[in-house]
């Protein structure tokens, strides 16, 4: 049959009114793109333009910085120490083994990760505070936490320490029960097994985790002005020492320290993409 | 061994003798797996008295109850579970290393397993870039380096191509026959019971359905009545 001229104006008018509708949808696919990316990009941006090169470098000497950042970096190094050490043979035994009550232990691991932080804080200082539950007891020996360099580790590793425990114990309980029964048959404990077949098999994921608990740790803010106080030197890590900073005393500093945590989190982000990459090129 | 399970109670009686090997038939679900878990120390029985070569390695009678990883079995699991992060030399040392061996003796008896098996020229290969045969033929290396009293296989041609297949089978065949070790092959497929097997045992929801020699054995759903 012949195609007539009316048949072909309609496939073109509905062909015309496809692209349009398609364009349609490509327009506004690329607003919302463009929006959602200039929303979460510009006040990082704006960070980076309030400040010059030279007056970025000329404050990281000063005094109150750099305590900071040592106290940040040596803190969250601790903490980070003491998460992986006690962290990895819990998730381990905990995936392994079946108790009475290891729901409540589960959504104990998970409760930090919607807990306000500043309800984390309050908690320990009410625990372990100078007239705490715990925390008068050992004040009875002159031993004093809250307050303290080591109210900000312990603020930390109850912050932080679910991201790493939790990714923990799903690669050990994802990891194929057979690896670890044939090391068992070859001669191997369960020590060596761990430290030999387990781990090594999930190594990828367990740096994950830790360089994710690393950030955050890094970034805890309302556990330890909670827990810890604001003392500079001893208790004013990085995001405390942004907060007194841009109330006013040390403007300069604040933006410094505020930068400062934007590039590292950014190289941890960055790490973490690597590693999950590498995980993927791997399988 | 006794072994109450979900569906069924496992409820067996078997020995090999050495140099013998068993070929433990039955279809899938049928407690095969589970009886060489149980052989191995993996898996408690509920009973059961468990000896090889006249040592006792478990009786729940007396409580006797031989750690896994003293039981000397060479097993070989299902998917073979090479580690993969490890290379082939790692992977066959690996069992010797646990028994703290002289360093000389570990390198003399992996190169001699490596060349048995003949994956000498795999040696430094990382054991994840290994095809399956390959996997196949480490993982049996590695489970006869320790110079087992006992090698279990568990299904260990499943997922092998006809040719490796073929030479795995003649491996194992002639090394069960020069070490004059007993063997116990799981496996749900009639052609590999007779051709590598001396005799066969059809399980069926944990119990012995049939025993005989490999040739004689009739269709596995003619013997087992369960469905």
């Amino acid at each position: 049959m012949l195609p007539v001229e009316g048949d072909n104006l309609m496939v073109l008018k509905y062909s015309r009114s496809k692209n349009y509708r398609r364009n349609l949808t490509y327009l506004a696919a690329g607003i919302l793109i463009a929006a959602v990316t200039l929303y979460l990009a510009l006040p990082i941006v704006a960070l980076f333009l309030r400040m010059t090169p030279d007056l970025f470098f000329a404050t990281l000497h000063d005094p109150d910085v750099a305590s900071a950042l040592w106290l940040s970096l040596f803190t969250t190094g601790i903490s980070l120490t003491v998460v992986i050490l006690v962290g990895t043979p819990f998730a381990y035994f905990h995936s392994k083994y079946s108790y009475p009550g290891k729901v409540v232990v589960d959504t104990l691991i998970d409760l930090p990760l919607v807990l306000p932080p500043a309800v984390a804080g309050v908690a320990l200082l009410v625990l372990y505070g100078r007239v705490g539950i715990l925390g008068r007891y050992f004040n009875m020996f002159g031993i004093s936490i809250a307050f303290t360099t080591l109210a900000v580790i312990m603020a930390q590793i109850f912050v932080a320490s679910p991201f790493y425990l939790r990714q923990a114990k799903s690669l050990f309980e994802q990891l194929d029960p057979a690896y670890e029964q044939t090391a068992r048959t070859l001669g191997a404990s369960s020590l060596r097994t761990l430290v030999q077949v387990t781990i090594p098999m999930t190594a990828t994921g367990l740096v994950s985790g830790a360089v994710m608990t690393f950030g955050r740790a890094l970034g805890e803010f309302g556990a330890t002005i909670m827990f810890a106080g604001n003392l500079p030197g001893v208790t004013q890590t990085m995001p405390l020492a942004v907060y007194v900073g841009m109330e006013g005393s040390n403007i300069n500093a604040g933006l410094t320290i505020s930068i400062l945590l934007v590039i590292i989190s950014f190289g941890i982000m960055i790490a973490v993409r690597l590693i999950q990459k590498r995980e993927a090129d791997r399988a | 061994m006794v072994k109450l399970l979900r569906d069924y109670t496992l409820d067996l009686s078997i020995s090999v003798q050495p140099g013998e090997i068993m070929a433990l038939m039955g279809l899938n679900g049928s407690g095969k797996s589970t009886t060489l878990n149980i052989i191995a120390g993996l898996l408690q029985p509920d009973s059961a008295t468990i000896t090889l070569s006249g040592e006792c390695l478990c009786r729940t009678d007396d409580g006797t109850d031989v750690p896994t990883e003293d039981r000397r079995i060479g097993y070989v699991l299902q998917n073979s579970s090479v580690f993969p992060h490890m290379t082939v030399r790692d992977n066959v040392a690996f069992g010797l290393r646990t028994r703290h061996l002289q360093r000389s003796v570990v390198t003399e008896r992996v190169a001699l397993w490596m060349d048995r098996m003949h994956i000498s020229d795999l040696a430094n290969v990382r054991a994840k870039n290994l095809s399956g045969g390959q996997k196949q033929r480490v993982a049996l290396a590695r489970a006869l380096a320790i110079e087992p009293g006992l090698l279990m296989l568990d299904e260990p041609f499943a997922a092998l191509d006809t040719e490796s297949t073929q030479t795995v089978k003649d491996l194992t065949r002639r090394v069960v026959k020069d070490m004059q070790i007993p063997c116990i092959l799981v496996t749900h497929r009639l052609s590999d019971s007779t051709e590598i097997g001396d005799r066969a045992c059809v399980l069926c929801q944990g119990r012995k359905e049939w025993e005989g020699i490999p040739g004689e054995m009739p269709d596995l759903c003619s013997v087992c009545h369960c469905r």
